[in-house]
């Protein structure tokens, strides 16, 4: 009998395996298919001539030289992209990136004009011959500095259209404000006039890179009223119907085929190159292919840095009875998914506690550097960083212990988040608790007597899933009963092909391996809103599951049409046989999933249903710090999520520690640096990533055990989640061990020194 | 450009190619022999996703001129299942999950090889030292680790 009643009934024999990925053997012998394998026949070779500068007029580019090198096929500009694309902006939110740049420049590393070839290399050698004349103009670069800016990064505002809350900023003029979400819950001011302390801090977050070790790659095949593009993307829907838009095609002429990506974590959505090859392949009647270098990439798109103001009113008990969060997002030139980014985070700015008085402000800026766009938690780490920080120091002040603090403030079970919808499946208090007993808080800790003094520190976290988003899905059961499966979620290395495959054989009772998941083919996939916000195994879960449960009604009901006895199990390939007298025909089932929701009220941001899960997690850390060199090592990073069910135990481990050594990097040492708009290390040799040296002499990952009701098979997403909390945990403990609280990423060394002599009353001087 | 005719010993198979003065060994695998099992990631030699072993060490091959392959004795991933089995190496990288996105992952076997070669039995620091130079930007370090010292028992075992 059925122990529960979550979507898909009872567990058997493939939900909760551990087996390897489905390419595993692919991938181990260097054989797995991305798109830098792929070569066409004719095919040509972008390179890009890019901005030198962040803003300006362009005057004049002279492409007359390049023209005349060896082996050049042709030199194109914004004036020739128009003669096949006509209105060439494109953007999720607005339309306002154009394929070359036009007239304007915006940041320093911007797409001005394109060599082909059929060399790459002597593509390569042309772009130097080009030159560009600008008219200079004043840039703005910092998001606080872009609010009150005189300099306008675009004369006026272009909402796409397709998002009914953006509308009212068509046409707006003067203003580097692309998005401004409010929440307002309570009366914030009574709040903090009621309070017995008002506490206030500003946290800033600074520019990172995906840098995803396959840089961005695309191919266009496109013929006047065709086109095939075959790109390393997230979101091959939505390529989809951009191309679509900006070609003025049916979305049946344009097909987006996409094998495996080697690397995403958000850097692969919406329009990257695609527009651009579409583009350069209908001048040149050729397929031509780009592939950025690693340096390119840091123009491409980057993590949005963020300057938060915190301001927290606590009584006298210790409660948080009033909050106000001013967040500002430095979207850079063009905003991409920047719009939803301010919005979706706002929900959850105020954190995962109980506050009955919430105002928040979350400004998208525009500003002259390298666009910004989801990476790896769409703006979640970036806001934890601030608000556990802040947290930390409130628990201090008032001399309470950090986990009582939070204890007596967290969001409790069925309680109302800031936005007024309840938490009802989000285990915070399960996870505050496993942190701090991994941690043995309140025990004894050594924390070191010579110059090396140790600390401890945690943090908790809560994000709203990105709602509402559609996933279709198709299962076709052939005639000797092995399933294909047909769904655009795009495996980028989390293992969705691997899950998906697991759903089909829990609900088919076959084993995950046989079944085939069909590589994302939009001809032949069908939609998905896109491989982002760890909503693919719960969206597309569904559908999955919805699809397979078809296909087994309908090999139920064949089998009742031939007069098999109740129970029988005949293999399906005899059932075939048995209808069709011969290895013929399939069975098709197919699923979409779209959850519930309640869009948040405009001006307020109120709604009782803000998204179909929460994500849970929680991170402690255990640190050294040299406090004559301000050198921090991590000694031990502890990492407790909630996952609902997991689908695959192995992978979902690798996900929560990939998640959060990926998060170290952006906590201790990644940062662009950025001189007058250029990226002064825009290369593996300067920017460093987390390497083998760098993991923690212990980790511990932890998907606590629980259910999520509603998910497929009491399963949600876990992509992310880990990313949220290691940056304040760290930094809770760098306090706890030498009394020095950093406000800023990354926790460098020099940070850390700077920050020790400044409390020794002998701060080192700025450079 | 100039171009020239170099002769090499491809994964145990005598070939030859036309290669101009500045094509790395990475170009040639992959337009003349369409092998794309190394890869070009950060074009500098620091990532290790171009990894191949030229005359018995692993080198990064996004820098490796090919013209100095002429003679030598080029290996590729492609290689280490030629008869058909997976290298222990490979095995354990998928029993322990060793991989997320797999775009470094034949850079990782590679070197994981060479280290074996040279430190059957390695530890901790042996194993990071020798991987050092390979970067994972999904860090699978510690199933990666796990990986190295399995693949070291089952090569052991094999002996």
């Amino acid at each position: 009998m059925a122990t529960t009643t979550i979507p898909g009934g009872t567990i058997g024999s493939q939900i909760g395996r551990s087996l390897p990925r489905l390419e595993a053997r692919d991938k181990v012998s260097g054989r797995a298919e991305y798109t830098h394998n792929l070569r066409l026949p004719g095919m040509l070779h972008g390179k890009i001539f890019r901005s030198t500068i962040a803003h300006g007029r362009i005057k004049s580019i002279d492409t007359s030289a390049a023209k005349k090198m060896p082996g050049v096929f042709g030199v194109y500009t914004a004036e020739d992209v128009r003669k096949v694309i006509p209105n060439p902006y494109y953007g999720p939110a607005f339309h306002d990136q154009p394929i070359l740049a036009m007239d304007k420049v915006r940041f320093v590393g911007e797409p001005v004009a394109v060599v082909l070839a059929a060399d790459p290399h002597a593509a390569e050698a042309a772009v130097q011959e080009i030159t560009a004349e600008y008219e200079e103009l004043p840039a703005v670069y910092d998001e606080i500095e872009a609010l009150d800016s005189k300099v306008y990064v675009h004369d006026e505002l272009k909402p796409a259209g397709t998002f009914a809350d953006l509308k009212h900023l068509t046409g707006r003029k003067q203003t580097n404000v692309a998005l401004d979400f409010k929440l307002r819950r309570g009366d914030v001011e009574k709040g903090f006039e009621k309070a017995a302390h008002v506490f206030e801090h500003t946290f800033r977050t600074q520019k990172v890179l995906h840098l995803a070790f396959e840089p961005f790659v695309s191919i266009g095949d496109a013929k006047r009223d065709a086109v095939t593009i075959y790109t390393s993307s997230q979101g091959p829907s939505f390529v989809r119907t951009e191309i679509a838009r900006l070609l003025g095609l049916p979305e049946n002429r344009v097909r987006i085929r996409v094998p495996y990506l080697g690397g995403g974590y958000g850097s692969k959505l919406y329009i990257k190159l695609e527009a651009l090859v579409t583009a350069l392949s209908l001048l040149a009647r050729r397929p031509v292919k780009i592939s950025l270098t690693m340096e390119e990439c840091f123009y491409q798109i980057t993590k949005h840095p963020c300057t938060f103001r915190i301001k927290s009113g606590v009584d006298k008990e210790g409660r948080i009875i009033a909050r106000k969060c001013e967040v500002f997002w430095n979207g850079g030139a063009y905003a991409d998914v920047g719009p939803r980014v301010t919005q979706k985070s706002g929900f959850t700015a105020s954190g995962p506690y109980d506050i009955e008085n919430v105002h928040v402000d979350s400004y998208a800026l525009y500003t002259n550097v390298t666009p910004a766009g989801a990476l790896r938690g769409f703006g979640i780490p970036q806001l934890v960083w601030s608000y556990e920080s802040h947290t930390d120091m409130v628990a201090r002040a008032l001399k309470m212990d950090p986990v009582e603090f939070r204890r007596k403030n967290i969001l409790k079970k069925g309680a109302a988040q800031a936005t007024g919808t309840p938490v009802n499946h989000a285990p915070l208090e399960a996870i505050l608790e496993r942190v701090a007993s991994r941690l043995n808080w309140g025990k004894p800790f050594d924390k070191g007597t010579g110059p090396v003094k140790r600390g401890r520190g945690l943090a908790i976290a809560i994000k709203a899933v990105i709602a509402p988003t559609t996933s279709v899905a198709v299962l076709n059961v052939t005639a000797d009963g092995s399933p294909i499966l047909y769904c655009g979620t795009v495996d980028m290395g989390q293992g969705s092909d691997t899950a998906m495959a697991q759903i089909v054989g829990e609900v088919l009772n076959v084993p995950a391996e046989s079944v085939r998941v069909v590589p994302r083919d939009t001809d032949v996939t069908p939609y998905d809103m896109g491989t982002l916000g760890s909503r693919s195994l719960f969206h597309m879960g569904h559908a999955v599951r919805i699809a397979a449960e078809e296909c087994r009604a309908k090999i139920e009901a064949l089998r009742k049409d031939l007069g098999e006895p109740e129970g029988s199990n005949t293999p399906v390939a005899e059932l075939f046989k048995k209808k069709y007298g011969m290895q013929a025909g399939n069975i098709v089932g197919s699923g979409t999933y779209k959850p519930d929701y309640i869009p948040p009220q405009p001006g307020t941001g109120l709604t009782t249903n803000v998204a179909p899960f929460w994500m849970v997690a929680g991170a402690g850390a255990e640190v050294e710090v040299d406090t004559e060199t301000g050198k921090v090592s991590v000694m031990r990073l502890i990492n407790v999520v909630d996952c609902g069910k997991p689908v695959n135990p192995k992978i979902v481990e690798t996900q929560i520690s990939g998640a959060t050594l990926m998060q170290l990097g952006f906590t201790m040492f990644e940062k662009m640096h950025i001189d007058g708009g250029q990226v002064t290390n825009a290369s593996l040799a300067d920017y460093k990533i987390p390497g083998i040296m760098d993991v923690p002499a212990v980790m511990e990952n932890e998907a606590i055990d629980t259910v999520q009701p509603n998910g497929p098979f009491g399963a949600k997403g876990v992509g992310e989640t880990a990313t949220f909390c290691c940056g304040p945990a760290i930094a809770n403990a760098i306090d706890d061990a030498c009394g020095v609280r950093i406000t800023e990423l990354p926790l460098n060394a020099e940070a850390v020194y700077r920050a020790i002599r400044a409390q020794q009353k002998k701060p080192l001087e700025d450079e | 450009m100039t171009a020239r005719t170099i002769s090499f010993t491809l994964n145990g198979e005598a070939v030859s190619a036309e290669v101009a003065n500045h094509h790395t060994i990475l170009e040639v695998l992959r337009n003349e022999f369409a092998l794309y099992g190394a890869r070009e990631s950060c074009g500098q030699g620091l990532c290790g996703c171009c990894t191949v072993i030229v005359n018995g060490t692993a080198v990064s091959g996004c820098l490796y001129l090919a013209a100095f392959a002429d003679g030598a004795e080029v290996t590729t991933v492609e290689h280490l299942d030629a008869d058909g089995r997976l290298d222990p190496v490979q095995e354990a990288f998928i029993e322990q999950g060793a991989f997320q996105c797999g775009f470094c992952t034949p850079g990782f076997i590679l070197m994981t090889k060479q280290l074996l070669d040279r430190h059957p039995d390695p530890d901790d620091d042996q194993i990071k030292h020798y991987l050092s130079g390979n970067l994972c930007r999904c860090a699978a370090y510690p199933e990666i680790i796990k990986a190295v010292k399995s693949a070291a028992q089952k090569r052991a075992v094999a002996r």
